[in-house]
C-alpha cells in the first residue's frame, strides 16, 4: 500500500549553456510542488539556474544487463571516430 | 527622535527573529523531508534578516546618550554591559518587555496548518512592507530590505501554495486550515497598526506607513484564500495588539527561555 507521494527525478543546469544534470529524486503531490522542493533542497548553496522535473515513472532505463549486447560491439570500430584527419598546429580544440 | 527610528528598526528585527526562531522549531520534526529542508532554509532565511536589522538596531542604540539607552532598553543584564550594545547582545539580553515583535510571530506552531497560516499572513504582509522599505530615504535600511524581498517573496509563494493546497484538499485539511485561519485572524490587525512614532518615522524614510498597505494585503490574501475555497474573515474584527509596545502573550517567555539560555548561562560564548 503505498501512501507516498509520486516520486520525481530532478534535473539542474548549473549555467546558461551548460545540460541539466541529474542530482537526484524527491517526493511532491504534483509538478509546481515538485519544483518548489527542488529548489529548496537542490540549490541550496547556489547549484544552479534553472530546473526540470519528471516523475520517475516517465523515464524509461536500459537494462544493464544488455550492457555487453548494446555497447561492446562499438568498442573497437576504429572508423567511426574521425582520427583521420591531418589538423594543422594552429587549431587548438578540435 | 533618534529612539523612534530605533524602535521601528527593532520592530522589524524582533519579528524576523521570533518568527525565525518559532520556524526553527521544526529543524528535524518537519512531517517530509523536503519540507523540513524548505521551513529550516526559511528560518534561516529570518534570521540573517534579523542579523542585519540588529547590527543596524545596535549602532543606533550606541549612538543613543547613556540615559536614553537606560530609559529605551531596561533589561537589567543588558544594562549592566560594559560594553557596546552588538547584535548579539540586543538579541539574547533583553528581557521579554523589550522585545517589539508583533503577537502574531509568537504564536505557537501547534499543527502544519497552524505553521502555514502563520507565516501566510506574515509573507504577505513582508513582501508589501519591504518593497516599500526598499525605496526609503535611509540607505542601509533600503539594502537590508531589497535583500530581504527576494527572500519573502519565495516565502510568499510557499505558504500561499500551502494554502491553496490544503484549503482544496481533503475535508480534514480542509478543516484544520480553516481553524487555523480564523484562530490567527485577530493577530493580523496587529501587522497594519501603525502609531504616531512610526508614522514619523514612515515619513522621515519617504515610505507609506503601514495603514497604507493594509487594502492591498486585504486584496491579496483573500484571492489566495478564495482560491483555497476557504472562508475569509472580518476585516472589521477585534484585533490583538501590544507586542510593538512589549506587551506580549505568555509565549514570549518560553521562546526567550530556551532561545537566550545558552548566552545568558554562558556569557560570551562563542562556537
Amino acid at each position: 500500500m503505498n501512501n507516498e507521494w509520486p516520486l520525481w527525478e530532478i534535473f539542474i543546469r548549473s549555467k546558461t549553456g551548460l545540460d541539466h544534470k541529474h542530482v537526484g529524486s524527491l517526493h511532491a503531490a504534483d509538478a509546481q510542488m515538485a519544483i518548489q522542493n527542488a529548489r529548496d533542497v537542490y540549490t541550496r548553496r547556489m547549484e544552479g539556474v534553472s530546473i526540470w522535473a519528471v516523475e520517475s515513472q516517465y523515464i524509461h532505463a536500459s537494462n544493464p544487463d544488455d550492457a555487453a549486447t548494446l555497447y561492446d560491439p562499438a568498442n573497437d570500430k576504429v572508423y567511426r571516430h574521425p582520427t583521420f584527419y591531418d589538423l594543422p598546429d594552429e587549431l587548438q580544440h578540435m | 527622535m533618534p529612539e523612534n527610528k530605533l524602535a521601528f528598526v527593532l520592530q522589524l528585527a524582533d519579528n524576523a527573529l521570533i518568527l525565525g526562531h518559532r520556524i526553527s522549531e521544526w529543524c528535524g520534526h518537519g512531517p517530509i523531508l523536503e519540507q523540513d529542508i524548505a521551513l529550516t532554509n526559511i528560518a534561516l532565511d529570518h534570521l540573517g534578516q534579523a542579523r542585519s536589522l540588529f547590527q543596524y538596531a545596535a549602532d543606533l542604540y550606541n549612538a543613543l546618550p547613556k540615559e536614553s539607552q537606560k530609559e529605551f532598553i531596561s533589561s537589567p543584564l543588558l544594562q549592566q554591559q560594559s560594553t557596546a550594545a552588538t547584535e548579539d547582545s540586543l538579541a539574547y539580553l533583553r528581557d521579554s518587555w523589550d522585545f517589539r515583535n508583533v503577537l502574531l510571530t509568537e504564536q505557537p506552531n501547534q499543527d502544519w496548518a497552524f505553521t502555514i497560516a502563520r507565516s501566510f499572513y506574515y509573507d504577505h504582509y513582508a513582501v508589501l512592507f519591504y518593497s516599500e522599505l526598499s525605496k526609503s530615504t535611509d540607505l542601509r535600511l533600503a539594502a537590508i530590505a531589497e535583500k530581504s524581498l527576494k527572500e519573502v517573496q519565495y516565502h510568499q509563494r510557499w505558504s500561499s501554495e500551502w494554502v491553496i493546497r490544503l484549503g482544496d484538499g481533503t475535508t480534514e485539511s480542509k478543516q484544520k486550515m480553516q481553524t487555523a485561519i480564523e484562530e490567527l485572524w485577530p493577530y493580523t490587525g496587529e501587522l497594519f497598526a501603525t502609531s504616531d512614532a512610526e508614522k514619523a518615522v514612515a515619513q522621515q524614510l519617504h515610505i507609506l506607513p503601514l495603514e497604507q498597505l493594509k487594502t492591498v494585503w486585504e486584496e491579496n490574501t483573500t484571492a489566495v484564500l478564495n482560491e483555497a475555497t476557504l472562508t475569509t474573515q472580518d476585516s472589521k474584527a477585534w484585533m490583538q495588539s501590544g507586542g510593538k509596545e512589549g506587551r506580549h502573550s505568555e509565549h514570549l517567555g518560553y521562546i526567550l527561555a530556551e532561545m537566550q539560555y545558552m548566552q545568558r548561562a554562558y556569557p560570551n560564548m562563542e562556537w
